[in-house]
């Protein structure tokens, strides 16, 4: 491959549409007749629903149907799935609740949908969701992870509210290591649950086509075969022959919009039943109360080391809450993309984990950027600080005595997964390079002198992504293969249409896959048209998240490209009467070796559709796809460093200085590559100190279901990230690349706690790290001097 | 939102008689308070009387002794009036730290004083300032013009047409904001007039209030160091997921001192 665009800074061509306003998302697909729904959502957290009486709305003007979960019932709409069967300690599988679209018997959390109302106009429809009278018998609320297997049960599948108590590792292996320990470093850790509100709210439009029997759905889905295949497989009698499904442009996901939600399920099944199109936008204030939400882990960390700070053993032990319902992935965030993680980039010789998790009347939780793997590197990031502590050596150097070393590579972790590459020291001494961390005590009294706390801290983060081997996340209980597709089909006058079963929801793959596509083809980057989003256009694909598009997607795009080629070289030896084995492509060119005879790929292109001087036997058209089963995950790797600076007097954290070195493999556009970073940062950097999903305990209200009270990160909170890299190329897949796309929010939250918790001199501080909770900390200490 | 009657006058005369034409009227100024109330299905109001179009009720004019400022002129216009800038400073700077920019394009200081928000800037800035707000009816001192929550000396249909505020010596505003909203967790405006030290906190409690401690404080020595703590009473102020009471007490003497020093600076 000559690599004429791969590795540029080419800005992203979609975002001529998308600053300028002219996206087509969701809202703004147009169909003659359209309805609107407005769901009539439970204000209790917990409740019987015993009677639901529509008369008053149905009298009301514009509305043309009230429905309920037992509309959906008659029609034999089903559950909608949880693909992921979680093995428990005891053999079982998870304890697995359905979760009807709309509820057949009880509210399960505050803004679950009991009925829907769909009329003319959203007003109608609103104002008539209103006049449904809901007959609730409330029940206890249970929304305290630490008292819900003793509390009112949710469903009659899961007693005690347990979904799962499953383990991983070796615990007696554990055990022997802790006996010979010199020293177990302990911490309590709070991992906050998130909302994560990406800028577009997911929306639905259903159109029923009564002439062909078949269906339109168009969603704001990250995976839009995935949607289908749930919908026609699980939920639902239509066959996928009879449903399409399509996502446009989608203004953000980060794992939100990866599910099949219970607002587009019941818009699917009432535009048959109105016979018009029937379209939901999701409100905000839906958003907080209805999307899934994340993280939201309670974790006890244990890690056995030796005098030298050597770590012997770890022991994990975690209580998860999933919510109310399990949306699709939700069992499988808290186990296999998490404690798979727990080794991180360190030789841990020992690690066992129990996770216990539990039903809660809160909102279903779910992937979100990062999905566990930012909570395994905050306990790990979070542990080998408190070890450094207590041992008296250096945060930095006892990472660098337990890192995987580079010729241990591939490295077998004692937690499932094999690493294949990374050099761990290499992104340590290129961040503390660049932050210059000698000077940093000299800046620490230079804001002492100012009447600042200048803190440093850092992560070593490691994560896995390019979701994933099938075979190997079968063995872990996924109901699905993670391959990608792709086809390469060439024009006749020479233009490239590229279809992928990834989706682009910001992540710019219009362009990085246009840079793959030219430089393997040879064709002008603007003669390449990609297109996702449609699975009437597109192949089976699994779309997109766990950063996998470029790993998996990509590796699939240039395994079709390669086909396209080798078909080429055929047709091009035909013409130019040579044998196959004596022509060589290269830059578009296929040509006979020690000759000046060559062809262009469009010539080629031509010529294939236009099989007159053609090979005797070849198949005319020059159109070729392919399927990509990665061969492991990739391992993403680095480290971030920041600095902080505290107000003692308020608690005002200010981040001074922020590096991020990060070992990403192949880099194909260092500008997205840096822009996925800041973004992925200014989320980490969010739950670390200013977003935290909070429910009444008592009501199970939401408490923060607005920006009022929900802090999102906002550039002011966030100082000018230095970003570099290091590379070891992945071995396995082939592009080189690893994936990026999480790793912000991944790395973010344990080194900002880690710069905190050092400019306040204390082992550890919980996450939000609220100017509030600063002050008492900066307070107690300076009183303690 | 629900369906409502919507009016534009032109004048004040008009707007009483849109007013009084109603049976649940609501006045809007920039509309950003009530327009997500109307949105959420907060407010059911039968009517929306939209000042926007009202010029008498714009402007910013020199009264000698005092500034008086229309009460539909926006938070933009006061942040970067230069008249502001240069009699009362501390006025400018308020009005440009509330909100964001949209905000302050379409925010103006009646709405904002007419709703009386418990953390929004402007009753801080009336009261510490001892500004005197008229109406289409009277004239009230800020000091008998805000009440606890939401709740002001204003009767129903009467109208805010503008807030004249007397020049102080010196005075400053410190603003802690809450990281979500952006409105005040405290807000504390201290102003050295010819009637004394006046010290307004807002965010803090369930309305403005005037911090007696800290203006006693500073009765002698108009100094930072000179600032007590507040003497406010900690289960009188407010104590939610942003901020506890205690927390909120002591933002309160800290922001005072840096109100102090900048109104000195």
């Amino acid at each position: 491959m000559s690599n004429k665009l791969v590795g540029q800074s080419i800005r992203r061509r979609e975002d001529f549409r998308f600053l300028r306003g002219e996206g087509r998302y969701v809202d703004d697909i147009h169909r003659a007749g359209v309805l609107h729904a407005a769901f009539v959502r439970s204000p209790h957290a917990h409740a019987i629903v015993k009677n639901v009486n529509a008369d008053a709305a149905l009298a009301a003007p514009g509305v043309v149907g009230v429905f309920t979960g037992a509309d959906l019932e008659k029609d034999n709409y089903g559950s909608i799935p949880c693909g992921w069967i979680i093995t428990q300690r005891n053999g079982e599988p998870h304890h697995a609740a359905p979760h009807y679209p709309m509820t057949r018997d009880k509210a399960r959390y505050v803004g679950d949908q009991v009925a829907v109302v769909v009329a003319e106009t959203l007003e109608q429809a609103r104002d008539a969701a209103e006049l449904v009278e809901v007959d609730y018998e409330a029940l206890e609320a249970v929304i305290d992870m630490t008292k819900a297997m003793e509390a009112a049960q949710i469903h009659d599948e899961a007693p005690n509210n347990l979904c799962y108590d499953w383990e991983i590792g070796d615990q007696a292996q554990v055990e022997a290591a802790f006996a010979k320990a010199h020293h177990v470093a302990k911490l309590d850790l709070v991992n906050n649950r998130l909302v994560p509100n990406p800028m577009e709210p997911r929306a639905a439009l259903a159109e029923y086509d009564k002439g062909t029997d078949s269906y339109t759905l168009w969603s704001t889905s990250q995976n839009p075969h995935m949607l289908r295949w749930m919908l026609s497989g699980n939920v639902t009698d239509i066959p996928e022959t009879k449903l399409r499904i399509i996502a446009p442009d989608v203004g953000g996901g980060f794992g939100v919009k990866i599910y099949c939600y219970v607002e587009e399920t019941v818009c699917l099944w009432a535009t048959k039943q109105v016979g018009r199109p029937v379209r939901w936008t999701s409100d905000r204030s839906e958003s907080f109360l209805a999307d899934a939400h994340a993280r939201d882990h309670l974790t006890r960390v244990e890690m056995a080391m030796d005098e030298e700070g050597r770590f012997l053993g770890l022991k994990v032990d975690t209580t998860a809450n999933l919510g109310a319902y399990l949306s699709n992935y939700a069992t499988s965030i808290p186990t296999y993309f998490y404690a798979t993680l727990l080794a991180g980039p360190y030789a841990t010789p020992a690690i066992y984990c129990n996770v216990r998790a539990l039903y809660t009347n809160t909102a279903p939780v779910d992937a979100y950027r990062g999905a566990g793997r930012p909570e395994a590197a905050y306990l790990l990031e979070r542990i080998a600080d408190k070890a450094a502590l207590d041992l008296g050596i250096d945060p930095v150097e006892i990472r660098r005595r337990n890192f995987i070393q580079p010729d241990q590579f591939p490295y077998d972790t004692p937690v499932a997964l094999t690493y294949d590459i990374g050099d761990y020291e290499a992104s340590l001494d290129k961040a503390l390079t660049m932050i210059d961390y000698t000077g940093f005590p000299a800046r620490k009294e230079e804001a002492r002198a100012r009447g600042k706390l200048r803190g440093i801290g850092l992560s070593s983060y490691i994560e896995a992504c390019g979701v994933a081997p099938s075979s190997l996340i079968s063995r872990f209980g996924a109901g699905a293969g993670l391959w990608e597709s792709a086809e390469v089909r060439f024009n006749a006058t020479g233009t490239v249409t590229v279809l992928t079963g990834t989706h682009a929801h910001g992540q710019g793959h219009e362009t990085t896959f246009g840079q793959l596509v030219a430089d393997a083809l040879g064709v002008p980057y603007d003669d390449v048209e990609i297109v996702h989003g449609d699975t009437s256009q597109t192949p089976m694909g699994m779309g997109t998240y766990g950063s996998r598009s470029m790993a998996v997607g990509g590796s699939a795009i240039v395994k079709a490209c390669d086909k396209v080629i080798e078909k080429g070289k055929k047709i091009a030896a035909h013409m130019l009467e040579a044998s196959v084995d004596d022509i060589a492509f290269d830059d578009g060119t296929f040509s006979v070796a020690g000759t000046d005879r060559s062809k262009t790929m469009a010539e080629i292109a031509l010529a294939a559709y236009v099989p007159v001087d053609f090979p005797d036997g070849l198949e005319p058209g020059l159109d070729e796809n392919a399927f990509y089963d990665p061969l492991n995950f990739t391992y993403p790797a680095g480290t971030h460093i920041c600095e902080v600076e505290i107000d003692p007097d308020t608690g005002v954290t200010e981040i001074v200085e922020w590096v991020a070195v990060d070992d990403f493999g192949t880099v194909i556009n260092p500008l997205i590559v840096e822009g996925q970073i800041h973004g992925g940062l200014a989320q980490g950097v969010g739950q670390a100190m200013l977003e935290n999903g909070l429910y009444d305990l008592e009501s199970g209200q939401l408490v923060t279901g607005s920006f009022m009270d929900y802090c999102m990160p906002r550039a002011d909170n966030l100082p000018s990230f230095k970003v570099g890299y290091t590379n070891t190329p992945c071995t396995h897949n082939p592009l080189g690349v690893k994936g990026c796309g999480e790793a912000g929010a991944i790395a973010a939250p344990p080194t900002l706690i880690s710069a905190i918790a050092n400019a306040l001199g204390v082992d550890h501080i919980e996450m939000p790290a609220t100017s509030e909770k600063v002050w008492r900390m900066a307070r107690s200490a300076a009183a303690a001097e | 939102m629900y369906d409502f009657g919507y009016h534009r006058p032109n004048s004040l005369t008009e707007a009483n008689a849109a007013v009084d034409g109603a049976t649940d009227p609501v006045l809007m100024a920039g509309g950003h308070t009530l327009i997500p109330a109307l949105k959420l299905r907060l407010a059911q109001p039968s009517d929306v009387v939209d000042l926007c179009a009202i010029d008498e009720l714009k402007g910013i004019r020199d009264d000698g002794d005092a500034l008086v400022i229309g009460a539909m002129t926006t938070h933009c216009e006061v942040a970067e009036s230069d008249l502001v800038m240069s009699r009362i400073p501390a006025l400018a700077s308020l009005a440009g730290g509330i909100g964001d920019p949209q905000v302050r394009h379409r925010g103006t200081i009646g709405g904002s004083v007419a709703n009386n928000d418990p953390a929004a800037d402007y009753p801080a800035g009336c009261v510490g300032l001892g500004a005197t707000i008229h109406t289409s009816k009277r004239q009230i001192a800020a000091d008998d013009f805000f009440g606890p929550s939401f709740d002001t000396a204003l009767e129903d249909g009467e109208i805010v047409t503008a807030v004249s505020f007397p020049v102080p010596g010196k005075a400053a505003y410190a603003k802690f904001p809450n990281p979500a909203s952006r409105y005040a967790i405290v807000g504390v405006m201290v102003a050295k007039t010819s009637d004394g030290v006046r010290v307004a906190v807002t965010g803090a409690g369930h309305g403005v209030f005037r911090d007696t401690a800290i203006e006693l404080s500073l009765a002698d020595a108009f100094t930072a160091d000179a600032v007590a703590g507040s003497g406010a009473d900690e289960d009188d102020l407010n104590s939610d997921i942003h901020a506890s009471a205690e927390y909120r007490k002591h933002l309160i003497g800290v922001m005072a001192k840096r109100a102090v020093t900048a109104a000195s600076g």
